[in-house]
């Protein structure tokens, strides 16, 4: 008995029942991980091949075609129009979005659910995907691929600025609702003001993605450099791919860097 | 004239009011080229709209036949497998990234090289990835495992890299003084400090990559993305919106399990 009290109070990290937790949740994870590998082994049957035939497209791609890269400019020039439109638009139709998915601002629980639905599925369809169905609804172009990134991007920042807006402090709302103002004005002059830097830094950040995203757009017709680069890759024009990617990569890494000094300032 | 230029007027970030005016100009400018450059004319908007709404009279309601349900629910599991593979292998991979990519643990040409890999896994899409990985290796699940385990590699080993960044090198110099070998620090000094986020940071990315796991198909790399795209290509809209239905239904129950474990790590 004594030395059973003993090995009690040797000091352990973790009680017993935590402990259990954790094996079955990482047996678990390991007992799907082995079920979805024998699930796909059809397609799994030549994993050896697969560090040649990736090195084999790399040497193709060398070195990338210098001479294409005019041809490139225009694309990309419009892919930096699709996310700059459809960050806008987005910004347009979140706001409302986020009124209504804040507890604090919505007018009723229905329209607080309407709010949240809305954010739900915008976040949950791929821009992608959104993209095929703008495509049949304004026909191929960049104006489909402008209205799939609005879409896509209005619950990220319909969720975002409604949590931004659930913070403000309510008290300067009533101020300004108590020297008579609208409900319009109280909007402008009640809470705007509070959650200002908070709406200027996530649209910067959406832009910032929404930059990425807008280079596969083309893939399904919706405009933008991806038109160019699955017709380069449907070619197998391999140092046309290349190029294009360095360039895909730099605008990239160039909006990353330009967003994170513009989210800064606001902060 | 002195009374004017005492009255308070609000701060701006840009230093001078000037350039405040110059930049919103600059950046209205912009985007009326942009609507120039893309064809967004009002009237084709209202019009696109018009026939949005016919579309949506089309999309409902969702249906699909037994084959066609028995099709979306086999090429969807295909999608989760993918997603589990991808998770546990990127993961994997991940780990030495992510400590050659820590700039405290790391020589500073492996950090460099590291760095490099992150930000290529970083910047190019899941779908780029996938129609180049799809050239090599051709159609099917193995394309879309190798695609996100790519794209993990980028998220995870950043975000590690940063938590490994973070840790407090006190605990890891006490155990080095104890006399432990380099293998013994990592595991007594580095690895307990990351180990509650590197849970939560797992589960988050497998979130992630069931959605991207949804997709990728579009270009022919596995999962219910082609089945999606079939569908499009036949307008049977229907059809396509009992698929959308079932993507949106697995991404939420997806983002559920990981909200309730992140909830539990932290």
């Amino acid at each position: 008995m004594t030395s059973r009290t003993e090995a009690a109070r040797t000091w352990e990290r973790f009680d017993r029942r935590r402990k259990v937790g954790r094996f079955l949740g990482v047996l678990g994870a390991l007992v799907v991980f082995v079920a979805s590998w024998r699930f796909l082994d059809t397609g799994i049957t030549n994993v050896e091949t697969v560090p040649r035939e990736i090195n084999d497209l790399l040497t193709r791609m060398y070195p990338p075609d210098v001479a294409y890269v005019p041809e490139i400019v225009g694309p990309l020039v419009e892919t930096l129009h699709i996310a700059a439109l459809g960050t806008v638009g987005a910004l347009v139709l979140a706001v409302p979005v986020a009124l209504l998915a804040a507890e604090n601002t919505t007018p009723n629980a229905a329209t607080y659910w309407l709010g949240k639905l809305i954010v739900t599925v915008s976040r949950s369809v791929n821009t992608i995907i959104w993209a095929l169905i703008f495509v049949v609804v304004f026909g191929s172009g960049p104006l489909a691929g402008a209205v799939a990134i609005a879409f896509r991007s209005i619950g990220f920042l319909g969720k975002l600025l409604g949590e931004e807006i659930e913070e403000i402090d309510f008290g300067q709302v009533e101020a300004v609702r108590a020297a008579g103002a609208s409900s319009t004005q109280v909007l402008i002059y009640g809470i705007l003001p509070q959650v200002k830097p908070a709406l200027v830094g996530l649209s910067v950040y959406r832009w910032d993605i929404n930059v990425r995203d807008s280079t596969i757009l083309g893939f399904v017709g919706a405009g933008g450099i991806g038109v160019q680069l699955f017709r380069a890759v449907n070619a197998f024009a391999w140092q046309s791919v290349a190029t294009i990617l360095i360039v895909i990569l730099g605008v990239v890494l160039a909006s990353e860097g330009l967003s994170a000094y513009a989210r800064g300032l606001t902060r | 004239m002195a009374a004017e230029r005492r009255t308070w007027r609000r701060p701006t970030v840009f230093r001078r009011r000037e350039f405040k005016w110059a930049a919103y100009l600059g950046i209205a400018a912009f985007f009326l080229w942009s609507a120039w450059g893309i064809g967004a004319d009002p009237a084709r908007i209202v019009r696109g709209f018009g026939r949005g709404l016919t579309l949506l009279g089309d999309f409902f309601p969702p249906e699909a036949t037994p084959r066609q349900a028995r099709r979306i629910v086999d090429k969807m599991v295909e999608s989760v497998a993918m997603a589990m593979i991808s998770t546990v292998t990127g993961i994997a991979i991940s780990v030495p990234v992510a400590f050659m990519a820590a700039e405290n643990l790391s020589p500073k040409p492996l950090y460099y090289l590291n760095r490099g890999f992150i930000s290529l896994s970083r910047a190019l899409n899941a779908i780029i990835v996938a129609i180049l990985v799809v050239k090599a290796v051709g159609l099917g699940p193995l394309a879309g495992i190798i695609t996100i385990t790519f794209k993990t590699v980028g998220f995870f080993a950043k975000l590690l890299a940063e938590d490994l960044e973070d840790i407090d090198m006190g605990s890891v110099d006490a155990v080095r003084a104890t006399g432990a070998s380099p293998v013994q620090t990592l595991i007594y000094g580095v690895v307990p400090q990351i180990v509650p986020r590197f849970a939560g940071l797992s589960v988050y990315r497998w979130d992630i990559n069931i959605r991207t796991s949804t997709v990728v198909g579009i270009v022919g790399a596995g999962g219910i993305g082609s089945v999606l795209l079939t569908a499009f290509n036949r307008y049977s809209y229907q059809y396509v919106s009992a698929i959308l239905v079932a993507i949106i239904a697995v991404v939420l129950v997806a983002e559920g399990v990981s909200a309730v474990v992140r909830r539990r790590y932290q």
